[in-house]
């Protein structure tokens, strides 16, 4: 998925913590020592193979690392992370690399520890519904693991393709689904987890709910600040026996937003309920000419489950709410290919806008549902503001709000006001009781925003754990945390 | 009996653990204490109830969300819900009868033990629905963590590590939850399974079928009965049932209960009542994965014990002669899958004479210290309830 383009202008500067100068004079003799520990083809130290990790999915910071690490096993991972302690070596843990919050961005002065080639899938157990997998195997290819047997991994996110388990753990990934099936953290049932001293734990198991503090949920989403998972065991689910979506367009925004909320308040929870904007039905329109009615200020995507009868009874209940709402088309699907031609456009979403704009800026902020009309209203009146235009793609069931902020890479000043356009934003949703990041993480992106939604107590609280797992600030610094106030940054000081 | 503190608000209850914080003096925390039998007993001169702090404070039904204060006991929070034909999704169980209380549990207190029923095998555990919460950390801060929104992934998420941690890392003032409608019907499958080995094998074919089995439970006895729920709107719960009756009724005689009769059943699941502790025995709870809850509880027979499985088969509720011989069993039964083993109720003898909690590993344990330390550094918060020294 392409955020911005990534070959043109100068890319703009995100602050780091100062490098650590005996680190980098020590450069010969750590890609030695780390040679040494994960032989054969395993360590990256020439510039030209150093620069595809320089960045990630929030391609608009760079920086090469030190070196990059490409276990194959456990104890590779913990021999390295050993080393790294025994060095005071930064680390950065990376998956796939399609963080959109920047969460794989590497230090200058850092190790990157990628887990691509820990792609195993170790057990599959339907009697127990489990599969433990290794870090490096792709959201999808767990469901192709099982599909065959009629079964699934549930959290979806849109990069699927693409992204790994590891990774999904590390920022508790989310997705379309996830209003049904909830998001990573409750689809596991245990971890591999590596410290930072390379000591390996096993959290939990195959089992449910293991007994003590809940280090799995408190690990899960952590974006690699408390150490590196190696393996995941999920839960496995059957699928229902098929799916199928509905369309419905509406004269405003606020009707849109009662419709969710009778279709929420009459008992029916959709697998899937999706809200898209005018200027974003216009541009998926455009592009996958889904059949989308363009005099629509809002649209939702609406999908249910089960068998052939069961879809007919819900699509015919929630079509009788929608029409209570006075839409301008209601379109049910009558077979699986209409249901796809529904998806396509909204599927193509963040296609569609850059196709429209040279770059865009895909935020990620949650809001109380009821927040919705409000929030667009200040949207749109921040986007004439900005003088940059926004499309807003909303998970409407479960609050989560994309707005796809367009601007020009090429123009300096047009990329800060689309950050600060995304700033306010954010900054908005924490000030109408939602939250900053609902499924892409803080990662670089929104760490200095995070005073915004904690207070300083509550950081320092958050800190203090870290530092309870890794007490020199090692793992994946200069994330999640305000920069200035980081042990990090005090250090480099 | 300690003296008992139960401060009218949450400023109250952060001038208490901040004066205990200063003296470091140990501080029993609770509710309503009706779990005050569940793990280890606490050795504190001083108890800090939060039961004061009660009430609803925010419930928005078309955002799926409820705030409450920790101190609201667990049937207002059903009634305000029952009223908008919704329900706390993890079924957390009622355990008056099996720790023999009068007061109901409150919401901090199922929170903090993290307690679900039948339904955590499809809707998730009670930890899977806390969106945020309001606590008093041990030195006497409040603090929060996540919000009031369904999807959120900002920060380190305490919500879930303060859930299940017995009140030994913070009080908790303030408890934000998803919620979810109630089904519009209900109906159970009951089928007469040879042994435990079979009903787990039922179960486990419900679980895996795409009809969306809500309960999956297994009561041993004459005959041995395999439970499964099915819970959705009237049309499709008749059309499930009738494909999970097809399917399944290889494993034995079946019959359907509905309405009113399936729900009381599962009320009684929930609640372990048909596990039918007598007040001499210790309770355990066994979380394995399904296939080896039939080994759980035939350890549990060994004993001269009882068992009641939920969840598939991979929760085995014990009932057995109170003794360390008798936990050092089900240990050891529930660690040959690598499962775990709870010492749920028992004697004070016996509470305080085993680990009633499995061990941790050593760096895990290390870290647990630290944890610990981070949030309750004088070690005042309920010390002894969940392991000894901790």
């Amino acid at each position: 998925m392409r955020i911005f383009a990534t070959d043109k202008g100068t890319p703009p500067v995100i602050a780091q913590p100062a490098p650590k100068p005996e680190i980098l004079a020590r450069r010969a003799e750590i890609l030695a020592a780390l040679s040494a520990l994960v032989p054969g083809d395993g360590v990256i130290g020439d510039a030209t193979r150093l620069k595809p990790y320089e960045t990630d999915g929030l391609a608009a910071y760079r920086e090469v690392p030190l070196a990059v690490v490409l276990p194959r096993t456990t104890e590779q991972v913990a021999a390295v992370l050993r080393y790294c302690h025994e060095t005071g070596l930064r680390v950065v843990p990376r998956g796939a690399g399609t963080s959109l919050s920047g969460g794989a961005l590497p230090l200058a002065d850092s190790v990157v520890i990628g887990l691509m080639r820990m792609n195993r899938i170790l057990d599959i157990n339907l009697e127990d519904r489990f599969a433990v997998v290794e870090a490096g195997v792709t959201n999808i290819g767990i469901t192709k693991a099982v599909e065959d047997d009629g079964f699934f991994y549930a959290p979806d996110p849109s990069s699927q393709l693409a992204c790994m388990i590891g990774g999904n753990v590390m920022m508790n990934s989310g997705g379309a689904h996830c209003l049904k099936y909830g998001v990573t953290a409750n689809n596991l049932l245990g971890l591999k987890f590596v410290t930072i001293e390379g000591e390996v734990i096993d959290i939990g198991g195959a089992h449910l709910d293991a007994a003590g503090y809940d280090w799995l949920g408190l690990i899960t989403g952590s974006e690699g600040q408390l150490g590196i998972v190696t393996e995941v065991t999920v839960r496995i689910l059957r699928g229902p026996e098929g799916a199928r979506a509905m369309l419905a367009a509406f004269k405003g925004t606020e009707i849109a937003g009662a419709a969710v909320d009778a279709i929420i308040g009459s008992g029916i929870i959709p697998v899937a309920l999706e809200f898209m904007d005018k200027p974003c039905i216009h541009a998926c329109e455009a592009f996958a000419h889904a059949g989308y009615p363009l005099d629509a200020e809002a649209m939702l995507i609406i999908e249910v489950e089960g068998s052939t009868a069961e879809q007919d009874d819900l699509l015919n209940r929630i079509k009788a709410i929608c029409e209570r709402f006075d839409p301008i088309s209601l379109k049910v699907a009558d077979s699986v290919e209409q249901s796809l031609a529904i998806w396509k456009g909204r599927k193509g979403a963040f296609g569609a806008v850059g196709r429209i704009s040279p770059d865009y800026l895909c935020m990620d902020g949650t809001i109380p549902t009821s927040e919705l009309p409000f929030v667009l209203k200040r949207i749109g009146e921040m986007s004439a503001q900005f003088d940059l235009k926004v499309a807003n793609v909303f998970h409407a069931g479960d609050g989560n709000l994309h707005p796809l902020i367009m601007f020009d890479a090429n123009d300096a000043d047009s990329f800060r006001r689309a950050e600060e356009f995304g700033a306010a934003i954010l900054t908005l949703c924490v000030e109408v009781g939602g939250c900053l990041t609902g499924e892409h993480g803080v990662g670089v992106e929104k760490r200095d925003l995070m005073s915004v939604q904690f207070t300083a107590r509550e950081l320092d609280q958050q800190r203090a754990l870290k530092t309870a797992f890794d007490p020199q600030w090692l793992l994946n610094p200069s994330k999640v945390f305000p920069l200035q106030e980081t042990p990090a940054a005090i250090a480099a000081e | 009996m300690s003296a008992s503190l139960a401060p009218p608000d949450e400023a109250g209850v952060a001038a208490v653990v901040a004066a205990a914080h200063a003296a470091r003096e140990p501080l029993a925390i609770e509710g309503n204490g009706s779990k005050r039998g569940l793990l280890r007993p606490v050795q504190a001169a001083r108890t800090l109830s939060v039961r004061n702090l009660s009430g609803i404070t925010l419930y928005r039904p078309a955002e799926l969300v409820l705030s409450a204060r920790a101190g609201t006991p667990m049937p207002d929070i059903a009634s305000a819900l029952a009223e908008k034909g919704q329900q706390v999704i993890a079924e957390p169980p009622d355990l008056r009868a099996v720790f023999g209380s009068g007061e109901p549990a409150t919401l901090g207190g199922i929170v903090a033990a993290n307690l679900s029923g039948p339904r955590r095998i499809a809707w998730g555990a009670m930890r899977d629905h806390v969106l945020g919460v309001r606590f008093v950390n041990g030195t006497g801060e409040v603090l929060r963590s996540g919000g009031r929104v369904l999807k959120n992934v900002t920060g380190l998420d305490l919500c879930k590590l303060l859930a299940g941690s017995y009140g030994t890392l913070g009080v908790m003032t303030e408890i934000t939850i998803k919620v979810l409608p109630a089904p519009e019907a209900t109906a159970t499958l009951l089928l007469e399974v040879p042994d435990l080995a079979a009903g787990v094998g039922a179960l486990s074919a419900g679980l895996g079928s795409p009809y969306g089995v809500s309960g999956a439970a297994l009561l041993p006895g004459t005959p041995n009965l395999a439970a499964l729920r099915l819970e959705d709107f009237a049309p499709s719960v008749a059309y499930r049932m009738g494909r999970l009756r097809e399917a399944l009724g290889r494993f034995g005689d079946a019959r359907v209960i509905e309405a009113e009769e399936s729900r009381a059943f599962w009320r009684d699941v929930r609640d372990a009542a048909p596990l039918g502790a007598q007040p001499e025995d210790a309770v355990w709870r066994v979380s394995v994965r399904p296939s080896a809850g039939p080994a759980a509880a035939a350890a549990a027979q060994a004993l001269g014990g009882r068992a009641l499985l939920d969840w598939g088969g991979g929760l085995v509720w014990v009932a057995a002669p109170a003794s360390v011989a008798s936990h050092d069993a089900l240990v050891a039964a529930a660690a040959v899958s690598g499962g775990t083993c709870t010492l749920f109720r028992g004697p004070d003898s016996l509470r305080l004479a085993v680990a009633v909690l499995p061990a941790e590993p050593a760096p895990l344990a290390a870290i647990g210290a630290r944890v610990k330390a981070a949030l309750d550094p004088a070690g005042i918060l309920n010390p002894g309830r969940m392991r000894a020294g901790l």
